[in-house]
């Protein structure tokens, strides 16, 4: 899987590749329930810097992951090689004004991040299967009584008769629901644990365990 | 071995002392009021013990002037001071709910001979 982050260049931004791992809950100060997504984020190496002169933008591309030595192409072999790193498995480039200061080959950990910092997290949705349209679209389906007959989860009229004599573009119908990049904002990092390259997220992830996600600088986090 | 022991292990306590459904305890809950915090005792039957883990939670009955008052705490909470058992209690089953439909005398719960 690669992701691509495309951001305004203007913002210092972090970011890090990561796994998911599961939830759980921790107390707060307070004593209050705080619950917990755990990502194993990094480490990534920076394996290219996208610089205006050469590419007209800053970004800096990351990799993690350990890949099937099999899969590595001879084009990806030689990307890596630039950078001087071992291949990595999965690759994302995210745009951030000091790109300047990023050097090839350069290991990124959890350290990039600090408790109490709202971040971005994307990743790619647990698949549904194909849905209906009170699952993949919050409809309210037909009544379950007067006269309704066996269509109680049907989305009803999809459109006028003679005018317009067609049905609209983009009509939201039952269909393939999950499986698809999704970005959850302004999280907040409860704890960092460098020892173990863990993040402490409050809140849901997307994806299923095991999944990759991209965590990153909150958007949002400058204007609040 | 799970995958976030390591995150939960931080939190689990081993101060807790063993007590299952039927047991009488002592609940001893810190409890805040403004910035001063004193200790309240809330003392009843267990009358079930679920989940597991971090996550695992027991509830205490007992009648306080006449109505009946459930508590849940979570075991690992940090609010706990301490838990005191005072009798362990002798049932035949892990959740005794009987016990909301019974008062007086018929919910009692005998104690366990060894």
């Amino acid at each position: 899987m690669t992701i691509d982050a495309t951001q305004a260049g203007g913002r210092v931004v972090s970011g890090l590749l990561g796994e998911k791992l599961g939830m759980t809950q921790v107390w707060d100060e307070n004593n209050r329930v705080v619950p917990i997504t755990v990502v194993k984020a990094g480490p990534c190496v920076v394996t290219q810097v996208r610089t205006p002169e050469r590419d007209g933008y800053d970004a800096v591309q990351i990799s993690y992951g350990a890949p099937n030595p099999r899969k590595v192409t001879k084009p990806a072999q030689g990307h890596f090689d630039k950078a001087g790193v071992t291949p990595r498995r999965h690759t994302v480039e995210f745009r951030t004004r000091d790109a300047s200061e990023y050097t090839l080959g350069q290991e990124l950990t959890v350290d990039v991040f600090e408790a109490g910092q709202k971040v971005d997290v994307t990743g790619t949705s647990k698949g549904k299967g194909f849905a209906g349209v009170m699952k993949r679209h919050g409809f309210h389906g037909l009544r379950s009584s007067h006269g309704v007959h066996g269509k109680h989860r049907s989305p009803g009229a999809i459109g006028g008769c003679a005018t317009p004599g067609r049905v609209f573009k983009g009509q939201q119908m039952a269909g393939r629901m999950g499986g698809e990049r999704v970005t959850v904002q302004s999280l907040a990092i409860h704890a960092v644990d460098p020892d173990n390259g863990l993040l402490l997220l409050k809140g849901a992830v997307p994806g299923p365990n095991g999944g990759v996600v991209l965590v990153r600088t909150a958007v949002k986090e400058a204007s609040k | 071995m799970h995958t976030l022991d390591v995150v939960d292990a931080a939190q689990l306590r081993d101060d807790i002392p063993a007590f299952k459904a039927g047991d009488t305890v002592k609940v001893h809950v810190r409890v805040v009021e403004g910035n001063r915090s004193r200790i309240q005792v809330f003392q009843g039957v267990v009358i079930r013990r679920q989940g597991s883990g971090i996550r695992e939670t027991f509830t205490v009955r007992k009648i306080s002037f006449g109505v009946g008052v459930e508590r849940t705490f979570p075991v690992h909470t940090p609010i706990i001071n301490k838990i005191e058992v005072v009798t362990r209690g002798h049932v035949r089953r892990a959740k005794l709910y009987y016990l909301r439909n019974r008062r007086g005398k018929a919910a009692r719960i005998p104690e366990k001979r060894n």
